[in-house]
């Protein structure tokens, strides 16, 4: 089943500025989905349409078959959303703000409370579930806010940057978290400035640049797309000048760091050949910029003539 | 009537209301009750005696009505602007937004926390001016219907105060240039009938006149307005705040995009 479909949806404010130009999207269901762009590029917007936080100028919004203009209602019910910005009331007890989100989700309280402990407890929270929510730290408000969008157990959950400004500990925990969510059966979709968060986690993938879907496929055939790939590798012993790698592009960062592009088609294995027969001994190795990102900046670079 | 999608949304929005001003006490239930302790020493007790009577009454008691009543408009009115304006500003009014909570739902329950404050300051009030006083009610019915109608009525005004807000200055504006001048010149402190005939004529376009006189009609049995005539001017701001009210929900005015 389809659990997103957007056709020809179109956002222009009141200033004049078109925010979307016309996106088509789908998403299915179960799907691990990744919404990227650059600032400006109107992800925001698309959400905050899909979620009835901003009023669409035309198009088509459905969520699991049910249309938005006649039954938001039911499209409503289905999401659950986690924003960018910090939107919980900040005077208010921890408990409190999930109970009271699981009761605008009709909800009834006995229940919500039970949703709530378990929610707390799973993501870290149980024990703050009296503290006022201004004075967490900004990894405990990002995981209040998942945790918040979780209690009504909706079968959409957007993630609206998620992880912006939290540590890589709790980035990682947060990743576990949503893997386990998406195996057992609810469909997320993800906007990240964090490429390497969006190619670790989502299986398809829209890029959306000018208010405009530029690319739309599965992570994989994306990330097949790339016709080169540069390395670094760290070396065990100093060099002066560069090796000579047959069929590779080798420069040296410094003298025990080598830079090697590699090309689609040739293979990792050709590579650590020739540095064997160069006598050279490789401690580590690393993608020098991450392939999303290379694609990303492919795809999105250019003029804002569009604008 | 759907329970999931009327009555529980309906019941946690007037619970988070209720816990919300409960919480703040000494902000939003203390301070009516020391300005109208005031109000009574001051204008009851020191300058009414040297007034002495009217419409039959003791000033004090002549002026219970009104300063109940003052207390319910400013606080039903206070409650809903602050509360719903404050969920704008802090963005948290998304979460209902994104719910399934039809706008009536919404009205009704910010509506319902401001009534609940109105009230209850309304009682505090009312029991302190026991202490000065020796009030009977003369209806029962009758002062609790304008005590209900006028805390919907401000309610409302509130919320839309609160939609159209973009500043904390911006809730402000209302109570100080509109409200007060209305309350004072409403009949709180005087009959009308003391003003010359064209200020009697002009005092009838105030609608807090009407509310504080079937008021003072439900407490001393006297009042400057025909009782049905202050009723249907009640009811009629009701049903045009609650029309404006819920097409500026629709609409999203001041809170979508």
């Amino acid at each position: 089943m389809t659990a997103l479909s957007i056709t020809d949806l179109h956002k222009r404010y009141k200033g004049g500025f078109h925010a979307l130009k016309g996106i088509d999207l789908r998403v299915e269901e179960g799907d691990f989905f990744a919404l990227l762009g650059p600032n400006g590029a109107g992800k925001s917007t698309a959400i905050g349409i899909i979620c009835s936080l901003v009023n669409k100028t035309s198009g088509k919004v459905s969520v699991f078959g049910d249309d938005l203009d006649t039954d938001p209602i039911a499209v409503k019910r289905h999401i659950g959303l986690v924003p960018q910005e910090y939107n919980f009331n900040h005077w208010e007890p921890v408990a409190e703000i999930l109970v009271n989100q699981a009761g605008y989700q009709g909800i009834p309280r006995a229940l919500a409370w039970r949703r709530t402990e378990k929610l707390l407890r799973q993501l870290k929270l149980w024990d703050k579930r009296t503290v006022m929510a201004r004075n967490l730290s900004g990894g405990m408000k990002r995981r209040l806010m998942i945790a918040r969008a979780l209690v009504h157990k909706p079968r959409l959950l957007i993630l609206d940057e998620p992880t912006a400004g939290v540590d890589i500990e709790i980035r990682l925990s947060m990743w576990k978290f949503l893997r386990q969510l998406n195996e057992q059966g609810t469909t997320i979709i993800l906007t990240t400035h964090y490429l390497e968060e969006a190619e670790n986690l989502c299986r398809n993938i829209a890029i959306i640049h000018h208010g405009k879907i530029v690319e739309q496929s599965s992570m994989n055939i994306l990330l097949a797309r790339l016709h080169q790939q540069s390395f670094e590798l760290n070396l065990q012993q100093a060099l002066d000048a560069a090796p000579r790698l047959e069929g590779f592009q080798v420069s040296l960062r410094d003298a025990t760091t080598l830079e090697v592009t590699v090309k689609h088609g040739q293979g990792l294995t050709d590579l650590f050949c020739r540095l064997a027969e160069s006598k050279l001994e490789v401690l580590s190795m690393r993608n020098k910029q991450n392939r999303l990102e290379q694609l990303f900046l492919e795809l999105t670079s250019g003029d804002g003539e569009q604008q | 009537m759907r329970r999931d999608i009327y009555w529980i949304p309906f019941k946690t929005i007037v619970i988070k209301e209720f816990l919300r001003f409960i919480r703040i006490w000494p902000q939003t239930i203390l301070p009516p009750a020391i300005t109208m302790t005031l109000y009574f020493v001051i204008f009851g007790q020191l300058i009414g005696e040297r007034i002495g009577k009217m419409d039959g009454f003791d000033y004090v008691d002549f002026i219970v009505p009104g300063l109940v009543l003052m207390s319910v408009i400013t606080n039903s009115y206070a409650n809903v602007v602050a509360s719903f304006y404050q969920a704008k500003f802090m963005h948290h009014v998304e979460e209902i937004l994104i719910s399934p909570v039809p706008n009536w739902i919404i009205l009704a329950g910010y509506v319902s926390g401001g009534v609940a404050r109105g009230m209850l300051v309304g009682v505090v009030v009312t029991g302190i001016s026991m202490l000065f006083t020796n009030l009977s009610i003369h209806s029962y019915t009758i002062a609790l219907g304008v005590f209900f109608l006028t805390s919907v009525l401000f309610s409302l005004t509130g919320f839309i105060n609160a939609v159209y807000a973009n500043s904390f200055d911006d809730i402000s504006i209302v109570p100080t240039f509109v409200l007060t001048p209305l309350t004072y010149l409403g009949g709180v402190f005087y009959s009308i009938h003391l003003l010359p005939e064209f200020w009697q004529t002009v005092s009838l376009a105030n609608p807090i006149l009407y509310m504080v006189n079937a008021f003072r009609y439900g407490l001393l049995g006297v009042s400057d307005i025909h009782l049905g005539v202050a009723f249907l001017i009640i009811v009629a701001f009701i049903a045009a705040l609650t029309t404006a009210s819920l097409y500026l929900l629709r609409k999203g005015v001041g809170l979508k995009s």
